[in-house]
C-alpha cells in the first residue's frame, strides 16, 4: 500500500520516504487499548522491529497546556478540538514523520478518530473536523477495541479509578448522574467509531475478552501486514 | 462548519493590518470613544486567550512550532475567545471589538507556506465581521515604524522560521511583505474598509468613526440604563 495523506496533507514531506509501519489502536478508556499497545510493543521489539509509540495529549508543545486547561472545565468543544488537533500535529511532524522515515513502526495509541468521535458526539460540523485532519497520514491498520460501556465503567472502577469528567460527556449533557452520563456518552461515541468503520476502514476487534486472546488476534492481524 | 451565525444581535468590528499601521491606536479610540458616549462595548485581541496562551509563549520561546503547529495554536487560542467572548456578547447584543481578526491568521499561515483552503477551513466556525478596516500603509512606513520604535525583534515576528534571511530585520521585512500581498489580494473578497494610514491619528479616526455611525445603528447598542 503506497502511504498517502488524508487530504492535501503536509507541505514539503515525500510520501516515498515513509518506510516504516503506521498502526493504530483505537478505544475508550478502560478497552484495553494502553495494556495492548504496550503488549503489542513488547512483541515487536522482541522479534527486532524497532517501534516509537504516540497518543493523545503527549506532544512536547502542548500536552501539559492541554492537561491543564481540561482541568477548569472551562474549555468549550471547538476550543477543545483545536487544542488537541495541535497536539496531534506536533506529534505527527516531530515523532510519527520521523520514526517512519527511518522504518519504525508507529504504534498510535488512539489517533484522529477518538477526536472525530468526540466532535460528532458535541454536535461540531463533520466537515471541518474531517478537513482539520487532512494533513493526517493514512494508517496501515487501524484496530478498534470495541466494549460495552458498562464493561469500561467496570473495568474503571476495578482498577479503584473515577469516571473522567470528559469522558462522562459532562460537558454534552447534565441530566443525569456521572455514570448514567457516562453511559450514554460512551454509548454515543461508540456509535460514531461504528459510523466511521466503514470510511476509514477500522478492524473491529471484539475487546470484552482477555487480554491474552485479545492480544493474540491482533498479533496474527499484524502479523499479515508485517508479512512475518 | 455550519455556517456561523450572522443574525446574531450584536456587532463586530474588526482591524487588520501590519504592525506598525497604526490600527491598535484606531480600535482603542473607537472603544474610546463607544464607552464614553455609552454604548455596549467589548474589546478583544489577538493572541491573548488565557487558557492557549502559556502553550503558545512556551512554543514560541523554545522555537517548537512549525507551520502547521503555529496555525493550529492560534485557532486554537481564537477558538477559545471566539467560544467565551466573542459568540456571548454578539448573542448578547454588544458591539465587539477585535484587534486583529481571522485575516490575520490567512495572511500569516498563508506567508508561511501553509495550504490556504485548509487555513481557511479551520476558522470555519467563526462568523465574518460586519466591518473589517483594512489599515493600509505604504510597507516602507510600517517597517520604519516598527524598526525605529523596537529594534529587538521576536524569532517568529521576523519569520526567521522561514529562512527568509540570515539578518532578522532583512528577515522582517521580506515577511511582512508577504503578509502585506496577502492582505491586499483578500481585501476585496472580504470587503475590507480600507483607510488609509499614512496620515495622523485624528484624521484618520475621523474617517472610522464615519464608516461606523453611518453602517451600524448605534444606538440600539446604547445601555437602557446608566449605573447609578
Amino acid at each position: 500500500m503506497s502511504r498517502r495523506f488524508y487530504g492535501r496533507g503536509l507541505p514539503g514531506v515525500d510520501l516515498a520516504l515513509l518506510r516504516g509501519k503506521l498502526i493504530v489502536i483505537e478505544g475508550a478508556d478502560g478497552s484495553g487499548r494502553t495494556t495492548h499497545t504496550a503488549m503489542l510493543r513488547d512483541w515487536m521489539e522482541r522479534s527486532g522491529y524497532a517501534t516509537e509509540e504516540v497518543g493523545l495529549k503527549r506532544s512536547n508543545l502542548v500536552a501539559a497546556e492541554l492537561d491543564r486547561a481540561q482541568q477548569g472545565n472551562t474549555l468549550g468543544p471547538i476550543t477543545q478540538t483545536l487544542f488537541y488537533a495541535t497536539d496531534f500535529a506536533d506529534q505527527l511532524e516531530n515523532k510519527i514523520i520521523p520514526a517512519l522515515r527511518s522504518g519504525f513502526i508507529v504504534l498510535a495509541d488512539r489517533y484522529i478518530y477518538t477526536m472525530m468521535a468526540r466532535a460528532m458526539v458535541r454536535k461540531l460540523d463533520q466537515d471541518w473536523v474531517r478537513k482539520m485532519y487532512s494533513i493526517a497520514l493514512v494508517p496501515d491498520a487501524v484496530f478498534y477495541l470495541d466494549v460495552p460501556p458498562k464493561v469500561l465503567a467496570g473495568r474503571i472502577f476495578r482498577k479503584g479509578r473515577l469516571l473522567d469528567y470528559w469522558e462522562s460527556g459532562m460537558d454534552v449533557r447534565r441530566t443525569g448522574d456521572m455514570y448514567s452520563n457516562f453511559i450514554k456518552y460512551q454509548d454515543q461515541v461508540r456509535s460514531e467509531f461504528r459510523r466511521m468503520r466503514n470510511q476509514y476502514g477500522f478492524d473491529v476487534v471484539n475487546g470484552n475478552r482477555s487480554p491474552r486472546v485479545v492480544h493474540r488476534e491482533l498479533q496474527g492481524k499484524i502479523q499479515n501486514l508485517l508479512g512475518i | 462548519m455550519n455556517p456561523p451565525p450572522q443574525d446574531l444581535p450584536g456587532r463586530l468590528i474588526a482591524v487588520e493590518g501590519l504592525d506598525g499601521s497604526g490600527k491598535s491606536t484606531q480600535i482603542y479610540l473607537v472603544k474610546r470613544w463607544l464607552e464614553l458616549e455609552g454604548y455596549k462595548v467589548f474589546f478583544t485581541e489577538w493572541n491573548s486567550s488565557l487558557l492557549v496562551r502559556s502553550a503558545t509563549r512556551k512554543g514560541k520561546k523554545r522555537q517548537l512550532l512549525t507551520p502547521t503547529t503555529f496555525a493550529l495554536i492560534h485557532c486554537t487560542d481564537f477558538a477559545d475567545r471566539y467560544e467565551r467572548e466573542i459568540l456571548p456578547l454578539l448573542s448578547a447584543g454588544h458591539v465587539v471589538l477585535a484587534d486583529r481578526y481571522i485575516y490575520t491568521a490567512f495572511a500569516r499561515d498563508a506567508s508561511r507556506g501553509c495550504d490556504r483552503e485548509w487555513i481557511r477551513s479551520l476558522y470555519g466556525y467563526a462568523r465574518h465581521p460586519d466591518l473589517t478596516f483594512f489599515f493600509d500603509v505604504p510597507l516602507e512606513t510600517a517597517l520604519n515604524r516598527i524598526l525605529d520604535g523596537r529594534p529587538r525583534l521576536k524569532y517568529y515576528e521576523a519569520g526567521m522560521d522561514l529562512g527568509l534571511a540570515q539578518d532578522e530585520y532583512q528577515s522582517f521585512r521580506l515577511f511582512q511583505g508577504r503578509i502585506y500581498q496577502e492582505y491586499l489580494s483578500m481585501a476585496p473578497e472580504f470587503n475590507f474598509i480600507r483607510i488609509d494610514s499614512d496620515r495622523s491619528p485624528e484624521v484618520m479616526h475621523r474617517e472610522v468613526r464615519q464608516v461606523i455611525s453611518q453602517r451600524i445603528d448605534l444606538p440600539a447598542y446604547r445601555w437602557r440604563s446608566r449605573n447609578p
